[in-house]
């Protein structure tokens, strides 16, 4: 990327109502709670929407998407896939709601207002059943996720401005109760 | 005989199989499958009720809202708890700005694609578009220039060779009819609407404290303090900001979205002959204009025989009129059932799957039935209702179109001519105008309401010890929404969700009638079963809440071949 990016969106998405579905938006959850961003950097809970996302995503510069990928990996395995694994992969439909959300990205090449960079962080599943709760070997992936973004913010320099602090330690069973 | 199947992709709320036995380019039997067991109900039972419309928000994508909105309303009734009118105005201001979303967002981006030819719109003159285009409204997008400018984008995209959202369509099919000037006109439009579309996002998200999944409801009212004086709360530069795009809204779907769809409406004037099914209608009122809900700006109730005249009212939030007519079957629903059909109050969620049998069970979606017979639900059903309810914006709005399509097709086109596929679109495009007008009304109703110096935004609840039960209905987007609550001591011990896309997308009850969607498609034409775009058409113009690839199935079962389809791409429900 040639200049510093000026949007970075984080958008978990995911269904809180079928366990382990939810995972990007638990981690959406701890990054919000843990931590403060600067301006640049805005924390959308995407759930199961589709044409809904148009706004939010409009005008991002950089794309961090947290997911449940179903990569036949063992479960729990954390998985992150960037460049042309990304388009290809929400083409595939590993997770439902990227049926809607392949859409709004379509449109945003459409209008010319696509993100430059889209990366997925994402846990192999190990129950989509009934449940608002992540099982235990998908919640012990959440430091990943987190780590893994942070770490997405600090390639992207974010990580100089001192406007980010961990303010409490992370606990992935805090997961487990937040809702 | 040929078999279709057109068949999930997802597992969000509202997956949705359609089978069709076609027989000389007819469909002469159908079937409507809800292939997923939506039984979020079982898990809010034993829950705070206080909590339970952010859980229900979370059934699904687009329709995050509604089901917030129908949960406290239930919650509300079975307390018997007045809200202040601060709550309601703000409410309705989001359900409201949330329904302009929705019916634009489904006319132009996931459904009109069925009926305009994207490419075709290559062909198009940017100036005689223009000359079209300004012969039927003064908006400013309708340029020579901007057309010009729409055409050369379109041509770009193409040939990148990145079709992106418009790779699936039915392009060249034979049923596509419009001239490519008109279909130029429609990409324009569809561009247009991605912008405007937004408006209604940022009064949602401004009010809700965000979106998708707003925050600020809450049982007894809704968590919005109102201090014109401070920077965190709802302040008049927010109460203008939101009157801007409300403005904005209004002039794009009367000026845009109304005329678009009597347009297109007038070049498939045959579509006018298909699509009725059931004409047995249901809708609710709402935007309560008092704290209990015993006043609406928009009426809705029962429209029997399709006859707005036999018009009966639904008339306040618990009138027993909706809440005892209500019963839902299971008797080709995988459920375990033999015991009738139930009121939601009494309902039973116990699964039974089989296969999929055509005279037995073959859906997940429950059956429900008013007064005993199955209703359609949705904007149709809404304009209807209020035009035998006799609303003058409703009445008006509704001559405008079939005016402006008469004109352009050169012949009277009656109100009858609305049970139709297309006469879904025309209704929901009235039932849009209506509700911009009224969301520009609701907005001044809360700032007078605060100017006399009513900051009220919230009654606390109280729960009695002991049993209490109650129903809280919304008129979605796609119809009525109703969720049945029954609470003891203070904790959920049944719910019940009756979603549009459950009247709608019902598989036969327990007479063995079929729902809306399996009988608005018996006679629907299919020319070419391998592309059944016409069966899309119908299916699509319900708007329902699916996301859906069509494979096409021989006698035995097999995939012969698959399609995916556009203008469904998107999972909506409710």
């Amino acid at each position: 990327m040639d200049q510093a990016p000026r949007r970075i969106v984080i958008l978990g998405v995911g269904n809180l109502l079928l366990a382990d579905e939810g995972v990007g938006v638990r981690a959406l959850e701890l990054l919000a709670r843990d931590y403060v961003f600067s301006p640049e950097v805005e924390l959308v809970d995407g759930g199961t929407c589709g044409m809904e996302l148009l706004e939010p995503l409009t005008g991002a510069d950089v794309l961090i998407m947290l997911d449940v990928i179903r990569a036949g990996k063992a479960p729990g395995t954390f998985i992150a896939l960037r460049g042309d694994a990304v388009p290809a992969r929400l083409r595939h439909k590993l997770s439902p709601h990227q049926v809607g959300l392949s859409d709004v990205l379509a449109t945003l090449i459409l209008t010319g207002e696509a993100p430059r960079e889209t990366v997925i962080f994402g846990v192999e599943p190990e129950s989509l059943e009934l449940s608002l709760s992540l099982t235990p070997r998908v919640a012990a992936c959440l430091p990943a996720l987190i780590a893994a973004t942070l770490a997405e913010l600090e390639h992207y320099g974010v990580q100089s401005s001192p406007q980010i602090h961990a303010t409490a330690p992370l606990l992935a069973s805090d997961a487990l109760t937040a809702l | 005989m040929t078999r279709i199947t057109i068949d999930p992709i997802t597992r969000i709320e509202g997956h949705l199989r359609i089978d069709c036995e076609v027989d000389g380019g007819r469909v002469k039997k159908a079937w409507a499958s809800g292939q997923m067991w939506r039984g979020v109900e079982q898990i809010l039972i034993g829950r705070d009720p206080r909590d339970a419309w952010a859980i229900t928000q979370r059934i699904c994508g687009v329709c995050t809202t509604v089901h917030a909105m129908a949960s406290v309303r239930a919650v509300e009734n079975a307390l018997d708890l007045e809200i202040p009118v601060n709550a309601q105005y703000i409410r309705n201001i989001i359900i409201l700005a949330h329904a302009v979303h929705d019916h634009i967002v489904h006319f132009y981006h996931l459904s009109a694609l069925d009926w305009v030819d994207v490419t075709s719109a290559l062909k198009g003159d940017p100036a005689k578009t223009a000359q079209l285009a300004e012969s039927l409204s003064t908006w400013k997008g309708n340029s020579k220039h901007e057309f010009a400018q729409v055409k050369d984008r379109l041509a770009g995209f193409v040939g990148t060779g990145q079709l992106g959202i418009f790779t699936n369509g039915y392009w060249g099919h034979p049923a596509m009819k419009l001239p490519p000037d008109v279909n130029l006109l429609a990409v324009a439009h569809y561009l247009q609407a991605l912008e405007v579309q937004r408006k209604a996002n940022k009064i949602v998200s401004i009010l809700g404290s965000k979106t998708p999944h707003i925050q600020n409801v809450a049982v007894g009212g809704v968590a919005n303090p109102i201090a014109l004086d401070s920077q965190s709360v709802l302040t008049v530069e927010r109460l203008m900001a939101i009157k801007g795009w409300i403005d904005e809204l209004a002039d794009f779907v009367k000026n845009v979205y109304l005329v678009d769809v009597a347009a297109i409406g007038a070049f498939y004037a045959d579509w006018l002959g298909h699509g009725a099914g059931i004409t047995n209608y249901l809708s609710v009122p709402d935007i309560p204009l008092d704290g209990k809900g015993t006043k609406f700006a928009l009426p809705g109730g029962h429209v029997p025989a399709g006859d707005p005249a036999k018009f009966k009212a639904v008339s306040r939030f618990g009138d027993p009129f909706f809440e005892d007519n209500v019963a839902e079957s299971v008797k080709h629903a995988w459920y375990k059932g033999g015991k009738g059909a139930l009121h939601p109050y009494k309902g039973e969620t116990d699964p039974q799957y089989t296969d999929f049998q055509d005279n037995g069970k073959y859906s997940w979606v429950k059956s429900p039935t008013f007064q005993g017979q199955p209703a359609q639900v949705g904007p149709l059903a809404r304009v209807l209702a209020m035009v035998g309810a006799g609303h003058k914006p409703t009445i008006n709005t509704l001559n405008r179109v079939l005016d402006t399509a008469g004109a352009i097709a050169k012949t009277k086109i009656p109100v009858a001519a609305l049970h139709s596929t297309i006469g879904r679109h025309a209704a929901r495009a009235v039932s849009c105008a209506v509700q911009v007008d009224e969301l520009a009304n609701q907005w001044k109703l809360l700032v007078d309401n605060i100017a006399k110096g009513d900051t009220t935004t919230f009654n606390k609840p109280v729960f009695p010890k002991g049993e209490v039960s109650g129903v809280g209905f919304h008129e979605a987007p796609r119809g009525v929404l109703s969720h049945w609550v029954v609470i003891n001591d203070g904790k959920i011990v049944n719910y019940q969700a009756v979603v549009p896309t459950t009247w709608n997308a019902a598989p036969r009850n327990e007479k063995d009638e079929p729902g809306p969607y399996e009988a608005s498609l018996l006679n629907n034409p299919v020319a070419d079963p391998e592309r059944p775009l016409e069966v899309l058409r119908t299916v699509h113009s319900f708007d329902p809440c699916l996301a859906c690839a069509v494979h096409i199935t021989d006698a035995d079962g097999r995939d012969a071949i698959a399609v995916a389809t556009d203008g469904c791409g998107t999972s909506f429900c409710a």
